[in-house]
């Protein structure tokens, strides 16, 4: 009796703090919407869903959030496209073709780059990357999307090799051997066979990479110059949803209107990466299904 | 045996729960609201990033003439500090601005009213590359660069390049104030790069051919080897006035602002000698030594 008494109280013990993580999910959701959901009603929707975010003015002050969204979106893709091909082919290097010592070399030293603060990140991008892609690209600035998203990609890249490299990893030793035994060489059998088993596992690779860009603040907004233009173009200035709320929530008059649009802009953000999550999850299940 | 070790074990691990429960709740609960202005030799100083340096230096000082007092001074924004002010968790406001309409209004509606003392005065520069051969220009000239109607360079008489026009972040105190001076309250051009400190618009002045930017009067004078400082005119017929010192304070450079700190006029009592050792002699020294402009 006394026993499963005592089990009952650890087993809920243990369910509360596992639980606590959804805890605080909701509650993020519900603060959000609390302090930027009555901008839906007063200033209206309308005025979120303009071209022009200029939220301080003395003649009129607009909360568009289309250029930062746009912003986000073109920094995020351009990082995606610089990611999966340096993210793959390393991944498939360590994995299937590296001597254990390189591996043992290599692995760390990808570790630490994940570890290099966003901000360190972004002040090298500043000094060096940006005065490069002015003078590579001959434009009147370097501090561009481009820039943005070369940074990000070096942040994400880590996360890709090691989330690929487990994935191509797990693919059964007999799908190799069946291929090597038909004939088929080394490369061939990487390219044809070993990855196309790993899809799934490396597109959710791609996706948590995702995930990360388009949460990362520090980096983007030191080198993206922050203008607020809606552009497709990398070589334009861009503003970021994150730079926007990191730069303009520490001067802004609480419960103020400018306020309450930074905090939609904080609901956008976590939808975003929300779906970006639970795309990649989804993805992932299906892969270990297989 | 085994059976009596894992029983052991079981215990140990509940009563390890049950501590580091407690000692997660435990002190979230028992701690009263905030000290912050509850205690009488403890003063907090809270706002403007760009006043911190000149207010921890002022703290640093006046500690050491009177140790009893004990004064704590943090940044995080003008609109953080007078959001503290109205809240009753800082005892003074740093502000790079004047009190805003809605902000005095949600202080008097929870029956506090703020005190303004200007306590310095900061200049802002105008500065551009090394390289670039225009050294003064006008004030509506520079209005009309930072709004978007001037794109090149060649119509004050430069080289036929875009203008890469360089600004602070919106929720600076400096943003405001140049847009109300110097571009006669209009908007800025979107296409105004917006740079988180002041380090990065000098880093990018100095090493961008076509740049143009602002930063306070000590930061373009630390950075006066990398940077070019622009001497401003009022209109067409006056001099060009080089912004120092001096002519911030006698008033011939026309775009320098207060940098004020505001108090709880209730409690006024506790933080008068603080306020009283910033506008002493040796207070406005201080300010000197740190780059603004003394007001007296």
């Amino acid at each position: 009796m006394k026993n499963t008494w005592k089990e009952k109280a650890v087993k809920l013990m243990l369910l509360s703090a596992a639980s606590t993580s959804i805890l605080i999910v909701i509650g993020i959701f519900v603060f959000l919407g609390k302090e930027g959901g009555t901008f839906v009603i007063k200033p209206g929707l309308k005025e979120l869903l303009g071209s022009r975010w200029m939220p301080v003015s003395f003649q009129k002050e607009s909360f568009g959030i289309l250029p930062l969204v746009t912003g986000s979106v073109l920094v995020t893709v351009l990082a995606t496209l610089l990611t999966i091909p340096f993210g793959i082919s390393a991944s498939v290097y360590i994995s299937e073709l590296a001597r254990p010592t390189e591996r043992e070399i290599l692995k760390p030293f990808i570790e630490i780059l994940a570890g290099i603060p966003s901000v360190v990140i972004g002040f090298l991008g500043l000094i060096l990357l940006v005065p490069l892609i002015k003078a590579g690209f001959r434009l009147s600035t370097g501090l561009t999307a481009l820039a943005g998203a070369i940074l990000l990609a070096l942040m994400a890249i880590p996360t890709v090799i090691s989330i690929s490299e487990d994935a191509i990893r797990s693919v059964p030793v007999s799908y190799k051997q069946a291929s090597l035994a038909l004939g088929a060489s080394k490369m061939q059998t990487v390219w044809k066979v070993t990855v196309p088993a790993a899809l799934p596992g490396i597109i959710a690779a791609i996706m948590l990479g995702m995930g990360r860009v388009i949460g990362e603040t520090m980096a983007v907004m030191m080198v993206t110059g922050n203008a607020a233009i809606l552009t497709a173009s990398p070589f334009e200035s861009v503003r970021t949803m994150t730079a926007t709320i990191a730069a303009e929530m520490g001067e802004v008059a609480f419960g103020s209107n400018h306020y309450r649009a930074l905090f939609c802009v904080g609901i956008v953000l976590l939808l975003a990466t929300f779906g970006i999550n639970i795309v990649a999850q989804k993805v992932l299940q299906k892969h270990r299904v297989r | 045996m085994k059976s009596k070790i894992s029983k052991y074990f079981k215990r140990l691990f509940i009563f390890g729960i049950v501590t580091t429960m407690a000692l997660v709740l435990v002190p979230g609960c028992s701690r009263p609201d905030d000290h912050a202005g509850t205690e009488e030799n403890y003063i907090t100083v809270k706002g403007s990033d760009t006043m911190v340096h000149l207010v921890s230096s002022w703290a640093e000082d006046f500690m050491k003439r009177d140790p009893n007092i004990e004064v704590s001074v943090t940044g995080g924004g003008s609109g953080t500090g007078i959001a503290a002010l109205i809240n009753l968790t800082t005892d003074i406001c740093a502000a790079s601005r004047k009190i805003k309409n809605d902000e005095e209004m949600l202080a008097v509606q929870k029956d506090i009213h703020p005190k303004e003392i200007i306590v310095a005065s900061d200049g802002i520069a105008v500065v551009v590359n090394p390289e670039n051969p225009i050294s003064e220009l006008t004030i509506e000239q520079l209005g009309k660069i930072f709004t978007g109607e001037y794109t090149r360079w060649s119509e004050m008489g430069g080289s036929d390049k875009q203008i890469v026009v360089l600004s602070r972040e919106s929720s600076s105190g400096t943003y405001s104030f140049f847009q109300e001076m110097v571009l006669k309250k209009q908007d800025y051009t979107t296409k105004a790069k917006l740079l988180p400190a002041t380090s990065a618009i000098i880093q990018s002045a100095s090493s961008d051919k076509l740049a143009i930017g602002y930063v306070g009067l000590g930061y373009a004078l630390a950075a006066k080897d990398k940077v070019k400082i622009i001497s401003v005119k009022i209109d067409d017929k006056s001099s060009s006035v080089m912004p120092s010192g001096q002519t911030v304070k006698s008033g011939q450079y026309p775009i320098s602002r207060p940098l004020y700190l505001y108090l709880n006029s209730e409690k006024e009592e506790k933080v008068k000698k603080f306020i009283d050792f910033c506008l002493s002699d040796e207070g406005q020294l201080i300010v000197t030594e740190t780059g603004y402009v003394a007001i007296k």
